[in-house]
């Protein structure tokens, strides 16, 4: 019997020829990843477990980005926590302010993480890298912790479900609207502990920014993995990056699927989640009118370099509504210097927006952008919970980056058609 | 395990932003994060609740953010156990690393109302209302994660089969 690419991946990391749905399995981890707030925690359980050294100090990443640059002083200590960690051990991939990015945007882009990878992270939107033909997953610290001593996480095989997505992107539609129509569809528990394999022609044409977003928000709907079959844009993107060796693998003909979902991306357009639930998907037109008091452009789901630079058409020749703050946050250092080097950053700054050096900020709440009671947002983001933003009872809308440019201009939700 | 308390119902979707908002994560400290627990959707929560009282909750309980500071902030209020139709996966596996309670069960929890009191018994998932005389039974764990569930935690287990786990 035939096996998904998920099931591969585990079978290979687990040493075994065949592994199906409901097994339970212990796994060989290529990279384990925290950040500055699950970082110290797994640290914190590293030292009590009474360990020394962790596995393999060229297999781990600590990448300080939620909160740092610093935002506070117990911030600066959390920080603090992670570097003197990275250096005791000598952590190989461990990026201070300056050099950092949002995680999920800068292991793939450092080429850290690569196709047929099995990837854990203390970081739920570590399924982003699914992107890249690799099993990738959010876990908690002290899976984390176990994982740095051991080089081992433990796993129930996950049902797949295939999305199949066929037809040509109308215009303004980006792999956000994909996912953000999917999430609508399913719900979001809809994929709840299972792999959500996406494929199908339309896909094809996407670029790897845009595949990135989709995968990140697997865990919006519940999934335990997003995945993509590695394809010519994925190698292509892995090239240069790689500095091991990386396998390929590809689901069979006659592989078990839970579900399979087929979408026509010709029924959909731009898409926009309401409060307060990632699933609240409507098309644009619906929310069209409402009024906004900022617009937030970044976080791992879309702070990359295709997406500043669709943000920035839109932008291009317009200002910023009065009283909207628009708030522009790159990925990684990186996508910072291309929009530098673009002539992106200009464009944003002469139209009135702030645009800051990476962190996620404002994302989860955390500072750079946090909002008042009543006040809403219009985000690029992946959340849109209570309180995510801010003030409880303020509100997060999640767009693509076009319809957050044109909404910024307007000063209420828009359609990038209106402005462009 | 044997947990006898007080009931405090939530709806589905509980999410990690709720149960702990991002804005008090620049602490690891279990108790200051229980004095803000879901404190979003109900800001006394944490006063209210008592040693050993129990949480039952809708669908997809814990959805959203990995961080474990969510299921340690439940457990330093002095809740005991969380029941809950379905647990969002990374959750789960927290809850059970961290060794707090959680049983699974769809069938007919969402008749427990607040203020009732119920008895659990964690090893045969028997969830006992004393208030209403209902009884209700949890999904049993798998093996594995009983052992897990036994051993303290994930780390307690990693060192009691270090050998296997370090081949
Ligand atoms: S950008 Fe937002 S969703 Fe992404 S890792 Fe940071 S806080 Fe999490």
């Amino acid at each position: 019997m035939g096996m998904t690419i998920t099931e591969k991946i585990f079978a290979k990391h687990a040493g075994k020829s065949f592994v199906e749905p409901g097994e339970l399995i212990m796994v060989n981890v290529d990279i384990a990843l925290a950040n500055d707030i699950t970082g110290p925690v797994a640290i914190e359980e590293f030292k009590k477990s009474g360990a020394q050294k962790v596995f393999d100090r060229e297999k781990i990443a600590l990448i300080p980005d939620h909160f740092a640059p610093n935002k506070d002083i117990k911030s600066a200590e959390l920080c603090k926590t992670l570097r003197d960690f990275a250096k005791e051990q000598q952590i190989v991939h461990y990026y201070e302010v300056g050099r950092m990015g949002i995680e999920h945007a800068l292991l793939p882009e450092q080429g850290i993480v690569l196709p047929g990878d099995v990837v854990i992270g203390a970081d739920s939107h570590t399924c982003t890298y699914g992107a890249l033909g690799a099993f990738s997953t959010g876990v908690g610290s002290t899976d984390l912790a176990f994982a740095m001593i051991t080089g081992k996480c433990w796993f129930k095989v996950p049902e797949t479900i295939k999305f199949i997505y066929h037809g040509k992107l109308n215009p303004w539609v980006t792999g956000k609207d994909l996912i953000l129509h999917t999430i609508g569809d399913i719900g979001v528990d809809g994929a709840l502990y299972k792999a959500m394999e996406f494929t199908g022609d339309a896909l094809s044409n996407l670029t790897m920014d845009e595949r990135f977003t989709m995968t990140n928000m697997a865990i919006e709907a519940g999934g335990k993995n997003g995945i993509m079959e590695a394809d010519n844009i994925t190698l292509e993107y892995v090239k240069d990056r790689a500095k091991r060796p990386y396998e390929v693998f590809k689901s069979d003909e006659d592989a078990r699927y839970s579900e399979i979902i087929d979408y026509n991306v010709e029924e959909i357009g731009p898409k926009i989640a309401l409060p307060h639930l990632p699933e609240n998907v409507v098309d644009v037109e619906e929310a069209q009118g409402i009024e906004i008091d900022q617009v937030v452009i970044g976080s791992c789901t879309n702070g990359r370099l295709e997406d500043m630079r669709m943000a920035a058409r839109v932008i291009k020749g317009h200002k910023v509504h009065p009283y909207v703050r628009l708030i522009v946050i790159p990925a990684t250092q990186q996508v910072y210097q291309e929009m530098i080097k673009e002539g992106i950053t200009e464009i944003f700054i002469e139209a009135g927006a702030v645009v800051s050096t990476p962190t996620c900020g404002p994302c989860l709440g955390g500072y750079m952008g946090i909002l008042a009671k009543g006040e809403r947002a219009v985000a690029t983001t992946n959340r849109n919970f209570v309180g995510r933003m801010g003030h409880p009872e303020s509100e997060v809308y999640l767009s693509n980056p076009a319809v957050a440019a044109a909404s910024a201009i307007k000063g209420r939700i828009t359609h990038p058609r209106e402005v462009a | 395990m044997k947990f006898k308390g007080r009931v405090w119902t939530f709806k589905d979707n509980i999410d990690t932003d709720v149960i702990i908002p991002a804005r008090y994560l620049n602490t690891t400290n279990s108790h200051e994060l229980a004095a803000h627990c879901m404190e979003d959707i109900d800001p006394d929560f944490a006063n209210k609740v008592n040693q050993g009282d129990i949480i039952v909750a809708g669908k997809n309980f814990g959805c959203g953010s990995s961080r474990e500071h969510a299921p340690l902030a439940i457990k330093s209020t002095g809740i005991s156990c969380v029941i809950a139709k379905s647990f969002a996966r990374i959750f789960y596996r927290n809850a059970i690393n961290i060794g707090l309670p959680i049983l699974e069960c769809d069938g007919g929890i969402e008749e427990i109302a607040s203020g009732d009191e119920l008895e659990i018994n964690t090893d045969e998932g028997i969830i006992t209302n004393l208030t209403t005389g209902k009884v209700y039974t949890a999904k049993p764990f798998p093996e594995f994660i009983k052992e897990i569930i036994n051993a303290g935690g994930l780390l307690n287990y990693a060192k009691k089969v270090d050998s296997k786990c370090s081949q």
